[in-house]
């Protein structure tokens, strides 16, 4: 919780946000009036159809785009471009190819002038935390999709990050690596506290890892329903329980797509 | 008497170039951590670990084989098609073989040529990379001027469009005028040759690095100029290499042009000496020279390269 602020200051607000792209000459309206506040430490998905504008979202959050009208606030502080205070892990990694796994973690640090010492030391710790200590001197070309996913949340969290941003970032991967990266990321997100904005097109992940979920529509994006989902932890997919939310955000996710005259809905 | 093989003693001599030093130089972004990456590192590569052994030796073979069998062919056909012609204005193989030791060591013709290969091949090189270290050193940067500063982009990249269909070999009488006749006006040729590839390949270099790159390094802190030294130079680093071989491969066709401007040394004058003497094994023995140091000093550019860009799987040439 905040200090004695005299109104309640959220960790993270999205006010009164817009983004129209202009493609050509055709203006297209990626979102409306979306309005979010996230608390720190919650982990959130953002869920929708392709074109639902989550990833816009994402990426005006992580200040990579500048909204058309609206704001995003930490703290109360408008955000105006990208911050290391948020880290994006992209679904095609974006690593460093000319770097190792090491030196790609270390480059946030880096950045701030550290000695070479530390920003080694920093380097070798998150490293060490992804698993990946006996692959710390491959360059990213030598990796499998699983390790460079690791390799691009180490090298936020060594950046001192406190929001992951997480665009589809497990939708190249195998279904059993996966499943090992939500177990770890579940794992990295209990230990340190980060507050995880996760967007995903999958029902099922969503259920897994969400306290929140935020299911957007289409056409233009907007935001459906936020439910919370209080399953306990560590979630077991065979439960009855986990069988229930599922299907409650399959239902929200669908029945919004029955009632659009979608001619090509297959 | 036979002839010692003048190739080996030229790919003795080339490493001369300033091509190795540059290699220990330019790692700084790689890290200077001798980082062995051989094959097997790759995950994928233990799948086949099984089969390598068996396969790559005979596949390295057949490669050597049938890149010397071809040239092998060659000289056999040019023998045997200057014997069956009676043509006395080409000179066997065996001819332009004693001609090369001659040039080489002397003491077969003992001649204005016998024993000067170095002489010319020093005088050829100091021009060829004279003009393309020129190239690379206006060409590199300009490259990423351009690449980078809008301004700059649409205030030269017109007139490079402009200038670059224009034959280098049309700028010769002009270059003569600027330079006189001598070297200089060589090297100013080389330079205009070599120049184009380095800084096309420069820019586009620039112009396509993975603009989530530039994303990833904004939220990581890095602005600016670090920006540009730690995202855009070596992102653009495979692009310029590939400029730098292009244009080392335009520094060796140019210098013949080049020295045909007058001057009195050098492989180009040498050729040019030999069609005005209508001594063609001297025009061939020049044409060997300048393929032979031109082909080592390629692989040098390619080994350095594969160094620097060990992180590109793409860069294994």
């Amino acid at each position: 919780m905040d200090n004695a602020a005299p109104s309640r200051r959220p960790f993270l607000a999205v006010r009164d946000l817009n983004k129209t792209f202009q493609i050509g000459t055709e203006q297209v309206e990626a979102l409306r009036e979306v309005n979010l506040v996230i608390d720190k430490g919650e982990f959130v998905c953002l869920i929708g159809a392709s074109g639902c504008g989550k990833s816009t979202l994402l990426r005006i959050i992580a200040g990579f785009e500048p909204p058309t009208s609206g704001h995003v606030d930490i703290y109360d502080h408008p955000v105006t471009g990208p911050g290391s205070d948020r880290g994006m892990v992209f679904q095609d990694y974006a690593l460093f190819p000319w770097l190792t796994v090491r030196e790609n973690i270390a480059f946030g640090p880096r950045q701030k002038g550290l000695a070479a010492s530390k920003v080694g030391e920093i380097a070798d710790e998150y490293v060490q935390m992804v698993g990946l200590s006996p692959f710390a001197d491959r360059f990213p070309s030598q990796l499998s999709g699983g390790m460079k996913q690791r390799v691009a949340i180490a090298r936020v969290l060594a950046n001192d990050a406190n929001i992951l941003l997480m665009d589809e970032p497990f939708g190249a991967l195998d279904a059993l690596t996966r499943e090992q990266l939500q177990d770890e990321l579940l794992q990295i997100w209990s230990r340190t506290g980060v507050t995880v904005i996760f967007v995903t097109h999958s029902v099922e992940e969503a259920t897994l890892l969400a306290d929140r979920v935020v299911v957007m529509t289409a056409g233009p994006g907007r935001i459906e329903t936020d439910i919370a989902i209080s399953l306990e932890r560590p979630r077991d997919v065979s439960s009855p329980g986990f069988n229930d939310v599922r299907r409650t955000l399959t239902q929200r996710l669908t029945s919004h797509l029955k009632r659009r005259p979608l001619k090509t809905a297959a | 008497m036979t002839p010692p093989s003048s190739a080996s003693l030229i790919a003795a001599r080339v490493p001369i170039a300033p091509g190795p030093d540059a290699a220990s130089t330019s790692m700084s972004a790689a890290g200077a951590a001798t980082v062995p990456v051989s094959p097997s590192d790759v995950p994928s590569a233990a799948v086949n670990d099984a089969a390598r052994p068996r396969r790559v030796l005979p596949e390295r073979a057949q490669a050597i084989l049938l890149g010397i069998a071809f040239p092998i062919a060659l000289v056999i056909l040019w023998h045997e098609l200057v014997v069956l012609t009676g043509t006395p204005l080409i000179p066997t193989p065996h001819q332009v073989a004693l001609m090369m030791y001659d040039f080489a060591f002397g003491g077969i013709h003992d001649d204005a040529f016998s024993g000067t290969i170095l002489t010319h091949l020093a005088a050829s090189m100091a021009r060829v990379y004279g003009g393309f270290a020129l190239a690379i050193v206006v060409g590199v940067p300009l490259g990423l001027l351009i690449g980078k500063v809008k301004v700059i982009r649409r205030l030269l990249d017109p007139t490079l469009s402009l200038l670059r269909p224009i034959p280098v070999t049309a700028w010769l009488p002009l270059s003569m005028i600027f330079f006189g006749l001598g070297p200089r006006s060589a090297v100013f040729l080389v330079f205009l040759g070599a120049f184009y590839p380095v800084v096309l390949n420069t820019i586009f270099g620039v112009r396509s690095v993975d603009s989530k790159l530039f994303e990833a390094a904004a939220m990581l802190g890095c602005d600016g100029s670090r920006m540009f030294r730690q995202v855009v130079l070596p992102a653009a680093t495979p692009s310029i290499f590939n400029g730098l071989r292009l244009a080392h491969g335009f520094a060796w066709i140019l210098i013949v042009v080049g020295e045909m401007t007058g001057v009195p040394t050098g492989l180009g004058s040498v050729i040019m000496d030999g069609r005005n003497l209508s001594r063609t094994d001297l025009v061939i023995t020049g044409m060997i020279v300048i393929g032979v140091a031109g082909f080592a000093t390629d692989r040098i550019i390619v080994a350095i390269s594969n160094r620097v860009l060990r992180w590109s799987p793409q860069h294994h040439g």
